[in-house]
């Protein structure tokens, strides 16, 4: 296919200036079932480092499940996955975490009855090396680890402008700030990959835009690689690099996103055919 | 003094995140604490170290173990019973067959072997959820009364299944006069609190939390479940297997299983509950709740001067006790540690509308 050969070409430089770096995620022929459910067919695409790549597709056309898959909820019965040149055999979230990916969900999934500091402190436990000995003595070692990593979430709040709200419980903070809550607990393990997954979705303009603005931000400040499942086609024609499109669990288009937007098949799927 | 924190500038993360950030708040505890120490001690009656302040402290301390499993970690455990026996009867086999073992050297190590037990029949967590869970950790419950009344071992062949201690001492001090015994029950219970406390703000605390709130973000964010909620048990299960020692040995004196029977598993977690979950100030007012107001209620006809006889009073302290139960968990299902941080934020502003 004509947008696989564009996608495998070698590295390009971004609108912004950006250095498009080498293939990090490599994905071949992923197969996902769930019992006698193909959530996903046969995908392979890949994703370089520093760039922002999107997956589309209508509802149901397996999004999520990719996500789930590259970050090791989901296991996919077929297919190899390769991070900076390795293969993964089996793995499970927390080890994806520790190789530097973090995500955001669909649904927000923030830990309801913290506040909004200490969710995104949960974002820099993989950082913290204290032993439960030394923490329930709260001395010393584990004062000044816990003071270095609250500068860090400080840092992060501030970005995120998110300061006058830091002891709210995140129960009762309104919809578009717990996206960006979210978005900050998953920046505070300072990855080098991130995984939005609708970071926009429900949201207003101006919210949509503030979201626009803290991704390119991330992306441009920090140099973090992100995927991003988005259905505002305008969103993701404007932000992305390069854009996947999937249907039914089948791949059906991929390359940047002049080319996807005249892709007939994914014409297709998002606006039927005539008979 | 008004509660107010207006001026009260933190210029310092360490200064933010200190227990009490607020002063009011801590002359207050620091008073609580002089009168718990020095002033109860001076004034208390025998009656009310023996029948109340030293059976809520203890249970307090249970609860606090058990807040930690079931509010912070949210693993439910009808087990509690079951661990605070282990803690009983592996610090009186220490006591029994090491010579010279020191009293809190055997509070301890009854501890551990409640750690132990509590790990293992936390392994199931791994796997289920929720009322599934609670009736896994039932199971505990039924092997440790199954135990300790068949496997004579434990309980060093007693004829009579009863076991007893007598002579404590710590450090030379001996802990048999009421004021002693509550003097030590009090500082074990203030360590455990102090250290429950900084747990629960560390990361291991937030930890627990976020496999609570949602155990699959939890995950995703690089916590290893199985890592978060063994050490739930773990610690849990420490706490209340001190808790269980001190029963046994301070309260008690001399016990058999049934001190620790299924009974003592729910009235532990109706505290936590009703105290507040995930709180360590809600297992106190637990307590305080399920231990002090019966005898209150009890009292209360006398001071009137009502004639009631005793049988009545019995019956309608637990028809009153029950009704304040529905009442408070209707008013504010999270407890009355909820409670009181609401009166805290209405105070405030009080006595202004805004």
């Amino acid at each position: 296919m004509k947008m696989n050969d564009m996608a495998a070409a070698g590295p390009a430089v971004a609108a912004g200036g950006r250095q498009i770096g080498e293939v990090v995620l490599d994905l071949q022929n992923i197969s996902l079932r769930f019992g006698g459910v193909k959530a996903l067919t046969d995908i392979s695409f890949d994703v370089r480092e520093h760039e922002i790549r999107s997956i589309i597709g209508p509802n149901g056309a397996g999004k999520s499940s990719m996500l789930n898959v590259i970050n090791g909820v989901y296991h996919p019965q077929e297919g190899r996955i390769l991070f900076r040149g390795e293969e993964r055999r089996r793995m499970e979230p927390h080890m994806a975490a520790t190789q530097g990916i973090a995500r955001t969900f669909q649904n927000i999934a923030l830990f309801k009855g913290m506040s909004v500091l200490d969710n995104i402190m949960t974002g820099r436990n993989l950082k913290m090396k204290c032993n439960l000995l030394q923490m329930a003595l709260y001395w010393g070692a584990v004062q000044k680890e816990e003071i270095a990593h609250r500068e860090k979430v400080e840092e992060i709040i501030d970005f995120l402008e998110i300061q006058s709200v830091r002891r709210t419980p995140v129960g009762q903070l309104p919809y578009g700030l717990q996206k960006r809550v979210e978005l900050g607990r998953a920046l505070a393990a300072e990855p080098t990959m991130l995984l939005l997954d609708e970071p926009m979705a429900g949201m207003n303009v101006e919210e949509k835009q503030d979201m626009c603005r803290f991704i390119l931000d991330v992306n441009d400040q920090f140099g973090t690689t992100i995927v991003l499942i988005e259905h505002d086609m305008g969103v993701v024609m404007d932000i992305s690099d390069r854009v996947v499109v999937l249907d039914y669990g089948k791949k059906i288009g991929d390359g940047a996103p002049d080319e996807v937007r005249n892709n007939e098949d994914v014409i297709r799927a998002y606006l039927g055919t005539s008979h | 003094m008004l509660y107010r924190e207006n001026g009260q500038f933190k210029t310092s993360y360490t200064a933010d995140q200190q227990i009490f950030p607020i002063l009011q708040d801590r002359v207050a505890i620091g008073a609580l604490l002089a009168i718990a120490f020095v002033i109860v001690p001076v004034f208390g009656s025998e009656y009310i170290f023996r029948a109340i302040l030293i059976p809520f402290l203890i249970l307090a301390l249970a609860a606090l173990g058990l807040n930690i499993l079931v509010g912070y970690c949210g693993q439910i455990s009808l087990g509690t019973g079951a661990f605070m026996a282990v803690g009983a009867y592996g610090a009186y086999n220490f006591l029994v067959r090491i010579d010279g073992m020191p009293l809190i050297g055997a509070m301890l190590l009854g501890g551990l072997c409640a750690t132990v037990i509590g790990v293992l029949f936390g392994i199931p967590s791994l796997r289920i959820k929720g009322l599934y869970l609670a009736v896994a950790t039932l199971a505990a419950q039924f092997f440790t009364d199954w135990a300790f009344l068949r496997i004579g071992w434990f309980t060093n062949n007693s004829s009579s299944g009863s076991v007893s201690v007598a002579g404590l001492n710590v450090f030379g001090l001996p802990i048999e006069s009421p004021v002693a015994k509550y003097l030590f029950c009090l500082s074990v219970v203030c360590v455990f609190a102090l250290m429950a406390k900084n747990l629960t703000r560390s990361a291991i605390g937030r930890q627990w939390m976020a496999i609570r709130d949602m155990d699959v973000a939890a995950a995703v964010i690089g916590i290893r479940p199985m890592y978060a909620k063994l050490t739930a048990f773990a610690v849990s299960s420490f706490i209340v297997g001190v808790a269980g020692v001190l029963w046994a040995f301070v309260h008690l004196g001399a016990w058999e299983p049934a001190a620790f029977s299924i009974d003592r598993s729910f009235q532990l977690l109706f505290m936590v509950i009703i105290g507040g979950l995930g709180s360590i100030m809600g297992a106190f007012f637990g307590a305080a709740f399920l231990i002090v107001l019966p005898i209150l209620l009890d009292q209360v006809p006398h001071w009137f001067g009502i004639p009631l006889s005793t049988a009545t009073t019995s019956h309608l302290v637990h028809m009153i006790f029950g009704a304040l139960i529905v009442f408070f968990l209707i008013v504010e299902p999270h407890g009355l540690a909820k409670l009181w941080s609401i009166g805290k934020q209405k105070l405030r502003l009080w006595p202004f509308p805004h």
